[in-house]
This record gives C-alpha cells, sequence and structure tokens, in this order.
C-alpha cells in the first residue's frame, strides 16, 4: 500500500517535499481504512437485513448519544491534527532561509523569464546550485499565472502588480518541470520551464560564462532580446505559422489589418505592435499579445528592429 | 371510510382514505397543451419543464466533457485547436455549474415534491415560481448568444486580469449568470416562504421531512450568497466595459480581491448543489430499508451548519492566490470544521442501515454508490484543505477529480436516485428496472475509471485546463477518456429506459416503495391539486413502524379540511395521541 502512495508522487528532490509526502500519506492511510470500513459496513447490510418480506418490521432506533459524539468527536480530533500538520509545512514553505539564493522570475504569456545576480537572463530555463536555499521572486507582466514544481512540492500565484515568492533547496544535480497552475488563454499548457541543478562549482562557472546580460552589436543584442523577452515563443523566426504573424520576411511586408486596410511594417509599426499590440491587427491572427509598455526601453526596441530587418 | 374516536371531549371524524391506483384526474390531464405548460402556476409542472431543461443542459455540457476528453486521448493536438480547447472546457464547467447542478435538484425534483412533502397544493408565490423559471431561460439566451459571438475562454472561474482582456465574449456570459441568479434567488425565497407558512396542519418543524430541510438551508444559502455573485459579476462588466479599475492592477485595481468576491458566493454554491443531495439520500435510504432515519436532528441541523460555516471558508480555494498568511490559515483550520457535519450525516446514512429491511432497488443502488463516491470526495477534500498538501496539489487534476468526486459522484448520483424514486410519482409509470440496475453499474465503473487515474496524474504534478501534457501523463488520460465514455454508455441507457418508461412504460401503483412520504400518499401522477383535501398529518415521515393502513391518515372535519382554523385545533386535540403513538 504505502508503493502505491509513493506512486502518486514524484520523486522528492526538495526537502521541502518530506513534510508534506509525510502528510499525504498520513491523510490517504487513514482515508483508506474509514473508506473500507464504510464500504464494509454498507455491503455487509445489504447482506445481513435484505428485505425478506414486505411485511419486514424494523425497531425503531432515533438515536444514540455516545455513538454520535463519539463519530463527531474522533473524526474532529483527527482533523485538528491534520490541520496543525499542515499548518507547520507550510509555515516551512513560507520562511526563506537566510543564506538563499535568490533569482527573478518574471512570468508573461507564454513563457518565464529569469534574471540572476550577475545580469545573467535565461528563458525558460532556471538554473540553480545544489544543495544551496534558492529563493524564486515572482512577478507577472500580463496575467495571473502560477509557479507550480511538483519536484519541491512548492506553487505560488504569479499576480501582475505584486511580488510573490517560492523557496527550495534542491538536493541532486538534474532537471526538474516547471508548470504554470494558472489559466493564462492560449499557449497556457506550453508554458513551461526546466530547472536545472547544477554543482555549486558548475553553476558558479555557468553564471560567469553568461553574466552581464545581453551585449554585442545592436543586431545581435536583438537576436538574444527576441529570445528573452519570449517574442519568439509565437513569434517564428523562420516563416512557420504561430500564435502571431512570423518574423521571416517581416520587414517591408505589406499586411493586411482586420480593419480592412494595408500597412507597410516600418520602424514605428513595429514599436506600436510592441507597447500597444492591440492597435492593429493583422487578418487571420487574434489579439492576444500583451502589451510592452513599461517593460522593455527604447534602445531594446531599436534593437529589436535592426534584428528583424536582417530576417529577410 | 372510518371514523375514530379521540379521547379528548371532541368527537373527531377521520377520514383514512388510500390514493387510487388509476386516478382519472390528474396534473398530467388537467391543462393541457404547450401553452397551458408554458403559462402555468403549477409547481409540479414547472418542476418538470426545469427537470427537461436541466436534462437538455446536462446533455450538451456532457457531450462537451466527452469532446474534450477525446482531444487529451494525446499530447498536443488530437483533433481540435488549443483555443477550442479552451472554450470547450469553459462551457463544460460554466454550463454545468450554473445551468444544470445549482437549479437541478431544487428547482427541478425540489419544485415537484416539496410542496406535496407539505401537503400543499403549492409553492407560497406560485406566479414567482413561473417567473424563476423565465429568468433561467432568459439567462440561457444570452450564454447562447455568447456562443453564437466569441464564446467564452475564462474558465468558470472568469479570473481577472485575463477575463478583462480576454477577446472572447464576457460580457455576454456575465450578463447571462446575473440574470440566472436572480432565479436562484427569487426560487430560494419562494421555497423558505413556503417552508414557514404553507406546511399542512399537523407538520410541526420536528416532523418535517429530511427533504425539505436539506431544501430550507439550501434556500437560505441561494437567497444569502447569490447577490454577492450579481455584484461580482457586475463590477466585472464594468471594468470591461466602462474601464472602471476594480480587479485590473493596470487600472489600479487588485486580482486577488476579484478571486475572493467570486469564491464567496462559488464556495457557498458548492453546498447550494450538494446539500438538497443530502436531502434525497435520506428520503431513499429510510424507504429502502424501512427504517426511522438515524439521528433526524443530527441529520437536520448539520445541513444547516453546513450552510453557516459554508459561508466562511472560501479562502479555501485562494491558498496559492497571495492572500495573507492568517487569513490562509483561519481558512484552512474552518475547512475542517466543514467536513464534520457531512462526515456525520454519512454515519448516520449507514447507521439507519442497521437492522432495516433493505430492498437494492434502482434509487437504492445509486444512494450506495453515492456513499462511496462522497465518501471519497470527502476524504480528498480533508487532503485539500491541509495548507502544505494543497500547496502541492491546487489547480492540478488531483482538484479536478475531487470536484467531480463531489459534485457528479454526489449531486449527480444523488440527483438520479432522486429521479428513479420520484419517477412513478411524476410520470405515473414504473422503469426498467435491470436495465436500470445495468446503467446504474455502467455509470458506477465509468466513473472510478475516468476520475480515480486523475488523483494519480494530479497528485504527480499534471496541471488543470492543459491542452497540451508531458508524456509521462499519457496513460492516465488514455484510461480517463475510455471512462468517460463508458460513463457516457451508461446516461445513454438511461436515457433510452426514461423514454421508453414515458411512452410505453407500465403503470405505476400510487406508492411503489410502500413509502411513508407524504408525497405517496397523494396518486401517482398526483391530482393537480396533490391532494384531495387538505391533509392532516398525524404520523412522522419517517414512521416506518406503523402499519401502512394505520399510516394513511387524511383527515376531514365538517369543513372538508378547507378551513386551516378548525382544522389546526383538531391537531392540537390530537396531539396527545400521536405523542402516544410516537412513544409506544
Amino acid at each position: 500500500m504505502g508503493r502505491l502512495f509513493d506512486f502518486m508522487l514524484p520523486e522528492a528532490k526538495s526537502p521541502t517535499a518530506e513534510s508534506t509526502d509525510a502528510l499525504f500519506h498520513f491523510i490517504n492511510e487513514v482515508s483508506l481504512v474509514l473508506l473500507i470500513g464504510i464500504t464494509f459496513a454498507l455491503i455487509y447490510f445489504a447482506i445481513k437485513y435484505r428485505r425478506k418480506s414486505e411485511d419486514d418490521e424494523t425497531p425503531v432506533i432515533t438515536h444514540n448519544n455516545t455513538l454520535e459524539i463519539t463519530w463527531s468527536v474522533v473524526p474532529l480530533l483527527v482533523c485538528f491534527v491534520v490541520f496543525g500538520w499542515g499548518y507547520s509545512g507550510w509555515l516551512n514553505l513560507k520562511s526563506v532561509p537566510d543564506n538563499a539564493y535568490e533569482i527573478q522570475v518574471s512570468a508573461y504569456k507564454w513563457g518565464w523569464n529569469a534574471k540572476y545576480i550577475n545580469g545573467a537572463q535565461t528563458l525558460n530555463e532556471i538554473h540553480v546550485p545544489e544543495g544551496r536555499p534558492v529563493k524564486i521572486v515572482l512577478q507577472s507582466s500580463d496575467v495571473l499565472h502560477s509557479f507550480f514544481v511538483p519536484d519541491y512540492r512548492v506553487k505560488h500565484d504569479v499576480v501582475p502588480g505584486r511580488y510573490t515568492y517560492v523557496w527550495f533547496e534542491a538536493n541532486e544535480v538534474g532537471e526538474s518541470q516547471v508548470f504554470c497552475t494558472e489559466y493564462c488563454g492560449t499557449g497556457h499548457s506550453d508554458m513551461l520551464a526546466k530547472i536545472i541543478v547544477h554543482t555549486e562549482d558548475d553553476f558558479e562557472t555557468w553564471l560567469e560564462k553568461n553574466g552581464g546580460g545581453v551585449s554585442g552589436t545592436p543586431v545581435e543584442q536583438g537576436k538574444q532580446l527576441v529570445q528573452l523577452q519570449g517574442c519568439v515563443t509565437c513569434h517564428s523566426e523562420d516563416g512557420s505559422k504561430k500564435i502571431g504573424p512570423s518574423f521571416k520576411g517581416l520587414w517591408e511586408r505589406q499586411e493586411n489589418l482586420t480593419d480592412g486596410s494595408t500597412i507597410t511594417v516600418d520602424e514605428n509599426y513595429i514599436r506600436e505592435s510592441i507597447l500597444n499590440p492591440g492597435a492593429k491587427i493583422v487578418q487571420g491572427y487574434d489579439n492576444v499579445m500583451s502589451p510592452y509598455e513599461g517593460r522593455i526601453t527604447d534602445d531594446e526596441i531599436t534593437n529589436i528592429i535592426e534584428y528583424l530587418k536582417t530576417l529577410k | 371510510m372510518a371514523t375514530a374516536e379521540v379521547s379528548n371531549k371532541k368527537t373527531l371524524k377521520v377520514q383514512r382514505f388510500k390514493p387510487s391506483d388509476n386516478p382519472t384526474n390528474t396534473y398530467l390531464t388537467d391543462e393541457k397543451g404547450v401553452w397551458a405548460w408554458m403559462t402555468t402556476v403549477d409547481h409540479k409542472k414547472i418542476g418538470i419543464m426545469y427537470l427537461v431543461s436541466v436534462a437538455f443542459f446536462f446533455a450538451v455540457g456532457g457531450a462537451l466533457a466527452l469532446l474534450l476528453r477525446t482531444e487529451l486521448l494525446t499530447p498536443a493536438k488530437t483533433f481540435i485547436e488549443a483555443d477550442t480547447y479552451n472554450q470547450l472546457f469553459t462551457l463544460h464547467g460554466a454550463i454545468m455549474v450554473f445551468f444544470v447542478l445549482v437549479p437541478s435538484i431544487p428547482a427541478a425534483l425540489g419544485n415537484f415534491i416539496m410542496p406535496m412533502q407539505l401537503g400543499a397544493k403549492d409553492v407560497a408565490f406560485p406566479r414567482l415560481n413561473l417567473a424563476s423559471f423565465y429568468i433561467y431561460v432568459i439567462g440561457a439566451i444570452f450564454t447562447f448568444i455568447a456562443l453564437a459571438q466569441h464564446g467564452l475562454d475564462t474558465g468558470w472561474t472568469f479570473y481577472t486580469p485575463y477575463s478583462t482582456q480576454s477577446s472572447s465574449s464576457v460580457i455576454w456570459v456575465t450578463m447571462g449568470v446575473f440574470i440566472l441568479g436572480f432565479s436562484s434567488i427569487l426560487t430560494g425565497t419562494n421555497f423558505i416562504t413556503t417552508i414557514h407558512k404553507m406546511r399542512a396542519p399537523g407538520i410541526t418543524w420536528g416532523k418535517l421531512p429530511l427533504n425539505v430541510w436539506a431544501l430550507y438551508a439550501t434556500s437560505i444559502i441561494q437567497v444569502l450568497a447569490t447577490p454577492v455573485l450579481a455584484i461580482t459579476v457586475l463590477l466585472l462588466t464594468m471594468e470591461r466595459w466602462l474601464g472602471f479599475g476594480i480587479f485590473d492592477p493596470a487600472l489600479g485595481g487588485d486580482p486577488v480581491l476579484f478571486q475572493h468576491f467570486f469564491w464567496f458566493y462559488s464556495h457557498p454554491a458548492v453546498y447550494i448543489m450538494i446539500v438538497p443531495g443530502f436531502g434525497i439520500i435520506s428520503e431513499v435510504i429510510s424507504t429502502f430499508s424501512k427504517k426511522t432515519v438515524f439521528g433526524y436532528w443530527a441529520i437536520a441541523l448539520s445541513s444547516l451548519a453546513i450552510a453557516f460555516i459554508g459561508f466562511l471558508v472560501w479562502g479555501h480555494h485562494m491558498f496559492t492566490s497571495g492572500q495573507s498568511a492568517v487569513a490562509t490559515t483561519v481558512f484552512s483550520f474552518l475547512t475542517f470544521l466543514v467536513g464534520i457535519p457531512t462526515g456525520i450525516k454519512i454515519f448516520n446514512w449507514i447507521a439507519t442501515l442497521y437492522r432495516g429491511s433493505i430492498k437494492m432497488d434502482t434509487p437504492m443502488i445509486y444512494v450506495f454508490i453515492f456513499l462511496f463516491l462522497f465518501s471519497i470526495g470527502g476524504f480528498t477534500g480533508i487532503m485539500l484543505g491541509a495548507l502544505s498538501v494543497d500547496i502541492h496539489l491546487h489547480d492540478t487534476y488531483y482538484v479536478v477529480a475531487h470536484f467531480h468526486y463531489v459534485m457528479m459522484g454526489g449531486t449527480l448520483i444523488a440527483l438520479l436516485a432522486g429521479l428513479h424514486f420520484w419517477w412513478p410519482k411524476m410520470t405515473g409509470k414504473l422503469y426498467n428496472e435491470p436495465l436500470a440496475k445495468i446503467a446504474s453499474g455502467f455509470i458506477f465503473v465509468g466513473f472510478n475509471v475516468t476520475f480515480l487515474p486523475q488523483f494519480v496524474m494530479g497528485a504527480q504534478g499534471m496541471p488543470r485546463r492543459y491542452y497540451n501534457y508531458v508524456d509521462q501523463f499519457t496513460p492516465f488520460h488514455q484510461t480517463s477518456t475510455i471512462g468517460s465514455y463508458i460513463l457516457g454508455v451508461g446516461f445513454l441507457i438511461i436515457l433510452y429506459y426514461l423514454m421508453h418508461s414515458l411512452f410505453k412504460g407500465a403503470k405505476s401503483p400510487a406508492n411503489p416503495w410502500g413509502s411513508r412520504g407524504l408525497e405517496w400518499q397523494a396518486t401517482s401522477p398526483p391530482d393537480f391539486h396533490n391532494f384531495d383535501h387538505t391533509p392532516v398529518v398525524i404520523h412522522g415521515p419517517y414512521d416506518y413502524h406503523q402499519p401502512m393502513e394505520e399510516f394513511q391518515l387524511g383527515l376531514a372535519v365538517d369543513t372538508n379540511g378547507h378551513d386551516p382554523e378548525s382544522a389546526k385545533e383538531i391537531v392540537d386535540e390530537k396531539r396527545d395521541e400521536w405523542k402516544n403513538y410516537s412513544l409506544g
């Protein structure tokens, strides 16, 4: 039976999972005993007291105080235990250790952008050191999302307009899956990320190599930006059709808009489409992109435009 | 006709009557024709109209569920696009909650049965009752307009700011829900008044059938909680339409506030859906075990306790939302308290079976299925109430499985129990019992094959509302889909034999189950005014220790029972005698 319950949970890879798993098993075990008792009583009574004739006489049993108090108070006490156990486990999930390594993660439709202390940035990958508490500070640039790592038993909604956080301590090198668990539209189920756990030394090396963030010529910077800002989640660079129009051949293309007019793609159209995407929608596409107003600088827009010009 | 003498000064003429097994005049033969049905103020006809509407919406919502499950046979695209999938799960949820579960038991079965259980001719406000039905229809029309336009893709929960930004027809649906709410409020008001003022002489609060107690508790929640939903969707509409900043942080609002408002209604709404089911279970279990319900007051009052505590636990839907730590702690604690009265009911029902005379007819089979499935729903609810565990399970398939065990394994199975129990009462026909048993088998097996794997994949991390999923969950999804097809077959069998019964079924006697309930002391189907004359009720609804012939007491005095004052006097005088019955 223990094996069945173990099978229900993914392998625990953080100390934050211990108390959660123990309580999960406890409730399952108590519930199973009660459920078997209830089922047995139902079947036993149905057979033993089956109707023998339509004139069967039954006793008048209106109530039984001892019995009723017992089956009210005992479950209540068990519930108190479960409450206290869940509460203490939850306090642990809320209390971040002082030496936690902080990573800023920003959620958007539909991806995760992680920023590290030395300016390194990654998209849909979160690199963390092994054996050290990590605090993920969450923010959303558009709608509600939720950051869920089953291996660590942590989850928190990502709420626009406020910071939230989760913490964990990865106890083995490897990868863990991140899901978005708050419905956020078309790409909700593709809003996945991986947590990549390095040994502490490897992590430092990785960090150094990727430090400083976006760099290079304007075109090179633009190429990195469309990755990091998540543009490529919906706009392909190879001409294939995704949720939005492809970047390939976009520059100076004639586009038919939903209002019937046509437009030639130029600097100002791209700028407007980044800051206020709903203003002009290309036919055949829906108005689903979130405005980047406040999330991107003018220099970054210029660099992205320079890069798009090269995608012939 | 027999006469009896009461030991008091006054001689009392008591008419004992056995309802005719072949009634010539019934509510179905009076007022025939489409127009008569559409304008009727008869609670029975209105109940039937609700039942037909609810069945229609259930068929639509069920078909959507089968499409969803079919899409989930494989990861990524099976046969529909992500946007279509998102619309389908939204509509499945919205239709099943607002158009099926909320009105199902109270407005359909409750409307038909409750006034009869009170010995009344009708509800307190018959015209208002008809108005409630048409308001429900108007709400439905708004929803269909939304479908014809851009559909709805927000999930039935309408969480902001997604619902403010979505390009689907959110306003049509929120207005539909707004209108629909009034139907619910008016039905609740009507029922509360009816239960207070329309009880036949002799029905004291201690002799109310437990079904009526359950509907009473439900009505209180409907009247108190639904206005909050109305306000919430109105605020959402104002934000979307007029740009008022209430929930959208871009306009200075707070999205978590929306969740508080929404669940302030929608958690009590869970009890609007399940508590009437409890009422049906009490009626059926006592009838088919021929036994007084064990712990009458415990069951009656626990419904009220659930109604009250149910208002104080809405925050348990928001443990991961970012609400304050104190709120989270208090909501978790109160959640366990609401579990207790529910557990008490289950134990009381099982104790009722003890030393009974149990007959496993179809309604009783559904009661057994209910007790099994609803227990699982309850235990997994305790799991989700535990703070640390909920952090892991929130918004995964575990939650999906949990609320299907409660809503479908609970409410819908109870509805099936009630439908089979009262079918002969409503139609005067019997259904094919062996076929009904086979269908219940399909439903029990199909349900568990569908939803048990969802507990496992949810605990393993499969999030809900996912169009695409990672490969490790494929076997669970495929099992679940197969289960949903079995479930679908079960419902088709039910549809078949009920339709067959309606048109070609054998005639039912007035009281095929030998029930002591007052509604069974009338003809099947009942007379237009339910009873020949106002019955005076001397026995309790579960007095199975009284022989049937003594039980059927209607009471006619000189005024033929139509003068309530004189009838009341008689009851007062009869009370001593009744006490002797119950103590003896």
